[in-house]
């Protein structure tokens, strides 16, 4: 397996979601969450946000509403079980609550490989707009591809 | 509810009150495939696991992302996070039992804001890290 370092610079379709409560409360149940600004709108608003507000790390699933889920892995033709997690990193520019239509836009901006083309790493950037057109937080990820002909050597 | 941390309090090497997780089962990993909608089977399906060489399924890294993100805005609420970002080092197994810790490394101004640099990481039951991350917030 090789991946083809020819999609560095490809663009995914950008595509927009809306954020749910329902969806922000199964996340915090999940993680064990339990702060009320992430389940009481009151509470959102008392401690000064404009509604009920998403996890720092929930952006990640804001980002898996896209429409052409596995995007990344069809580009690669790589197998979902060959993954992992490698990095993930996020800078925030304001609170993203419940209601907001965000705007996902993705890149591969590099692929590369270690211990002789055994683990592969893809990088792809993120940015997320709101309804406004303002930039909400930016994303780096980082996914490890395991080569599964490395053990066949 | 988390107040913003106060500039002139905080130093360097001061800790933050670390965080010890219920071990992970394979029902938070459940709710978690759902919540977080990534639903790679690796994370719930131990036939498919284990046809890709793992001995168990294991926890997602945004799971554990997400516990880091809980003891950063334990120590400063959501809307003062400037960034936050990890590598993941090591697998986080069912039945692991995490601890959420980090400390101050470094306190700047930049563009007008007191911002406060903290290392935040998770570490299992073993004392082997498998979260070895970053976050910035912003002070008052």
């Amino acid at each position: 397996m090789e991946l083809d370092k020819k999609l560095i610079g490809h663009t995914f379709k950008p595509f927009t979601t809306t954020v749910e409560a329902g969806k922000i409360r199964l996340f915090c149940k999940a993680v064990g969450e339990e702060d009320p600004i992430y389940s009481d709108e009151a509470a959102a608003k008392a401690a000064g946000y404009r509604g009920i507000t998403a996890p720092l790390t929930f952006l990640r699933a804001l980002q898996a509403d896209d429409p052409n889920k596995g995007g990344l892995l069809r580009l690669l033709n790589v197998d979902i079980g060959l993954i992992l997690h490698g990095e993930q990193h996020f800078e925030y520019f304001a609170p993203v609550v419940v209601g907001d239509k965000v705007t996902c836009q993705e890149k591969v901006v590099d692929i590369y490989d270690k211990k002789g083309g055994a683990l592969w790493f893809v990088v792809q950037e993120m940015e997320m707009k709101d309804q406004t057109g303002k930039l909400v937080a930016k994303g780096k990820g980082v996914t490890v591809v395991r080569n599964p002909d490395a053990s066949k050597k | 509810m988390t107040t913003v941390p106060k500039f002139d309090q905080v130093k360097v090497g001061d800790e933050l009150k670390p965080l010890v997780l219920p071990p992970v089962s394979r029902h938070q990993l459940a709710l978690y495939c759902g919540g977080s909608g990534d639903h790679n089977p690796i994370h719930v399906d131990l036939d498919f696991a284990k046809k890709f060489g793992f001995k168990d399924v294991f926890a997602h890294g945004m799971l554990s992302m997400a516990f880091l993100g809980r003891l950063v805005t334990s120590y400063a609420p959501n809307n003062q996070v400037r960034k936050l970002g990890t590598r993941f080092t090591s697998i986080t197994w069912v039945g692991d039992v995490i601890t959420v810790s980090g400390k101050v490394t470094g306190k700047r101004e930049e563009n007008g804001e007191k911002l406060i640099d903290l290392e935040v990481k998770c570490t299992n039951q073993n004392g082997q890290d498998t979260l070895q991350g970053q976050a910035t917030v912003a002070a008052a």
